[in-house]
C-alpha cells in the first residue's frame, strides 16, 4: 500500500462518519454539491481531517479543495510540510 | 434575464433557493419576520407594532440606555451646539470633540491606553482583524464567530484557522501546529449571539498566550453586563490584563450606534491611518458620539441594574426550561436566551404567535445559526420588571400551546 493509498483509506473512514446519506464516494466526489454537504459540515469535517493527520488546512486552502481526490493530495503535500 | 441573443445567466440565479423558501413560508400566511416595523417605541422595553402593543425582547438593549435622561440630553446638546453630522472621515475633517470625548470614555471604562472609535461595531472587527493580521499571519477563530469577524478575515490576507466552537482542546493542538516564528491573533468572543453562551476565555486567552498569539476579543454581547465592572467575560474570568484587543460595539448596551476597539498595545495609535474601514467612512455624528460617551460613564456604575438584569436572566431562563422549552445553554450565561425550535416552519410559526400575544424576538435561521438551528432568540434588558418577566412567560406558554412546540 502506498502512501497515498493509505490516505485515500482514512479519507474515506472520515467521510463515512459525515456521509450521512450514504452517497458512493470516489476520488471525483465534489463535498458541497455531490455529498451536499453544508458550509458547517465540511468545516466539522476540515477539523476532522487536521485531527487525523495532525495538520493545518486554512480556510483560504479549503476553499481551493472542492473533490476528494484533491484533498487526498493536499493532506499529503501538508503532511510533507510538517 | 437575456438580451440581444446572449445567454450570460441573470446573476440572481444564486438567490433562487432562498426566494423559494422564503416565498415558500410566506405563501403560509405567516407575517415576513424580517419586515417588522416598530411603529411607535415608548421605552426600551414597549413598542408599538402593527397597532399593539409589544414586549420587547429581542433588542440587545441590554441595560436600557436609549432613553436615559442623561444620555438624551448629551445628544440634544451636541446636535445642538454641532449639528446633524460630520460629513467626513476621522483622519479629515471627521474629529470633533466629541469623537475625543467619547474614545476617553471608553478608556476610563476599560482602564487601557488606547481606543478608537469605528462607526459600527462591524466596521470594527472588519478594519482591526483585516489591518493587523497580514500576509503570512494566521488568524485562529471559532467557527462560530460573528459574520463581522468572518468578514474582516475576508478583507485581509492572512491565513485563516477555524477551531471547533469553545473547544479549548481544539485550539491549542491547531496553535501547535502553527508556525512557531509566524505571526498569529486568536478571534474570541465574550458571549456568542446566536446561543448567548460564554467562551473559556480564561484557559484560551491562556494557551494564546503561552502560544505567542496576540487574543482579541469581542464583547459585543457582554458590555455593561458582564464582570464586576461591566467590561465583560474577560474582566469576570480574570484575564482582560492578557487580551490584547477588545472589540465592542455602542449598539447593545450602550443604547445608539458605533463599534470601537480598545488595547494596551503601544504603538496602537497607527492603526488610525492604515485602517481602511475607519480611514475610508464617514464619522459618527456628533449627537451619537456624545450619547455613547455620557452612556458608557453610566454604565461604570451600573451594578445594580446588572444585579437585575441577571435576576431576569435567571428567571426567564429557569421558567422556559419549566416550560418545557429547549434551551440553547443549559444555564443562564448571559442577557440572551435562545429557545431552540424543531425546525423553520415551527419555529417561523411560534415567532408570529409570539407576536400576536403582543411579544417581540429574534428569529434566527440557517445559515447564520450554529448546527442549521432554528432559535427563537430573546434578550433581556435591565428595564424589564419582574412583572414583564413574568407577562412574556404566560405568552410562551399560550404560544408554545397555540403551536404545538411544548
Amino acid at each position: 500500500m502506498t502512501d497515498r493509498d493509505e490516505r485515500k483509506t482514512r479519507i474515506h473512514r472520515l467521510i463515512g462518519d459525515f456521509n450521512k446519506k450514504g452517497i458512493e464516494v470516489g476520488e471525483d466526489t465534489r463535498f458541497a454539491q455531490d455529498l451536499e454537504w453544508d458550509s458547517l459540515t465540511v468545516m466539522d469535517f476540515v477539523a476532522a481531517v487536521e485531527d487525523e493527520f495532525d495538520i493545518i488546512i486554512t480556510m483560504n486552502r479549503a476553499a481551493e479543495i472542492e473533490t476528494v481526490g484533491t484533498l487526498i493530495d493536499a493532506v499529503g503535500e501538508l503532511e510533507g510540510q510538517a | 434575464m437575456k438580451s440581444g441573443g446572449c445567454t450570460a445567466p441573470d446573476l440572481f440565479d444564486k438567490f433562487q433557493p432562498l426566494i423559494d423558501q422564503r416565498e415558500a413560508l410566506l405563501s403560509t400566511g405567516l407575517t415576513d419576520p424580517f419586515n417588522l416595523v416598530m411603529e411607535r417605541v415608548e421605552s426600551p422595553t414597549v413598542a408599538i407594532c402593527n397597532g399593539k402593543r409589544t414586549i420587547l425582547l429581542g433588542t440587545y438593549n441590554y441595560m436600557g440606555q436609549t432613553f436615559d435622561p442623561q444620555v438624551l440630553a448629551a445628544g440634544h446638546k451636541a446636535l445642538d451646539e454641532y449639528g446633524a453630522g460630520t460629513t467626513g472621515s476621522r483622519v479629515l475633517n471627521g474629529t470633533y470633540q466629541g469623537h475625543r470625548e467619547c474614545e476617553e470614555a471608553l478608556k476610563r471604562f476599560y482602564g487601557m491606553d488606547h481606543a478608537m472609535v469605528f462607526s459600527t461595531g462591524y466596521q470594527a472587527n472588519l478594519g482591526i482583524i483585516s489591518t493587523i493580521a497580514g500576509k503570512d499571519d494566521y488568524v485562529i477563530l471559532d467557527i462560530d464567530s460573528h459574520a463581522s469577524i468572518y468578514d474582516g478575515c475576508a478583507l485581509g490576507n492572512a491565513q485563516i484557522v477555524a477551531f471547533r466552537h469553545n473547544d479549548v482542546e481544539a485550539l491549542e493542538k491547531r496553535l501547535k501546529r502553527l508556525p512557531a516564528d509566524a505571526g498569529k491573533l486568536v478571534v474570541l468572543e465574550g458571549v456568542y449571539s446566536m446561543l448567548g453562551d460564554t467562551a473559556p476565555l480564561k484557559e484560551m486567552v491562556a494557551i494564546s498566550k503561552a502560544a505567542g498569539a496576540m487574543v482579541l476579543v469581542d464583547e459585543a454581547h457582554s458590555m455593561g453586563f458582564i464582570g464586576p465592572n461591566g467590561r465583560g467575560v474577560a474582566e469576570d474570568q480574570g484575564v482582560l490584563d492578557d487580551v490584547d484587543f477588545v472589540i465592542g460595539t455602542f449598539s447593545k448596551s450602550v443604547g445608539t450606534v458605533g463599534g470601537f476597539c480598545v488595547s494596551n498595545h503601544p504603538k496602537f495609535e497607527i492603526l488610525r491611518l492604515v485602517c481602511r474601514p475607519y480611514v475610508f467612512t464617514a464619522s459618527l455624528p456628533p449627537s451619537v458620539v456624545a450619547t455613547a460617551a455620557t452612556s458608557i460613564d453610566l454604565l461604570r456604575g451600573a451594578a445594580d441594574k446588572r444585579a437585575h438584569l441577571w435576576a431576569n436572566s435567571r428567571r426567564l431562563h429557569g421558567g422556559l426550561k419549566e416550560l418545557g422549552f429547549t434551551l440553547g445553554t443549559e444555564t443562564p450565561q448571559s442577557a440572551i436566551i435562545a429557545v431552540i425550535m424543531p425546525d423553520l416552519e415551527r419555529g417561523a410559526a411560534m415567532w408570529e404567535a409570539l407576536l400576536h400575544e403582543g411579544l417581540y424576538v429574534n428569529l434566527a435561521r440557517p445559515p447564520a445559526t450554529p448546527a442549521g438551528m432554528t432559535l427563537l432568540r430573546c434578550s433581556l434588558c435591565a428595564l424589564h420588571s419582574e412583572e414583564q418577566v413574568g407577562e412574556i412567560l404566560g405568552m410562551f406558554e399560550a404560544a408554545g400551546n397555540r403551536v404545538g412546540v411544548i
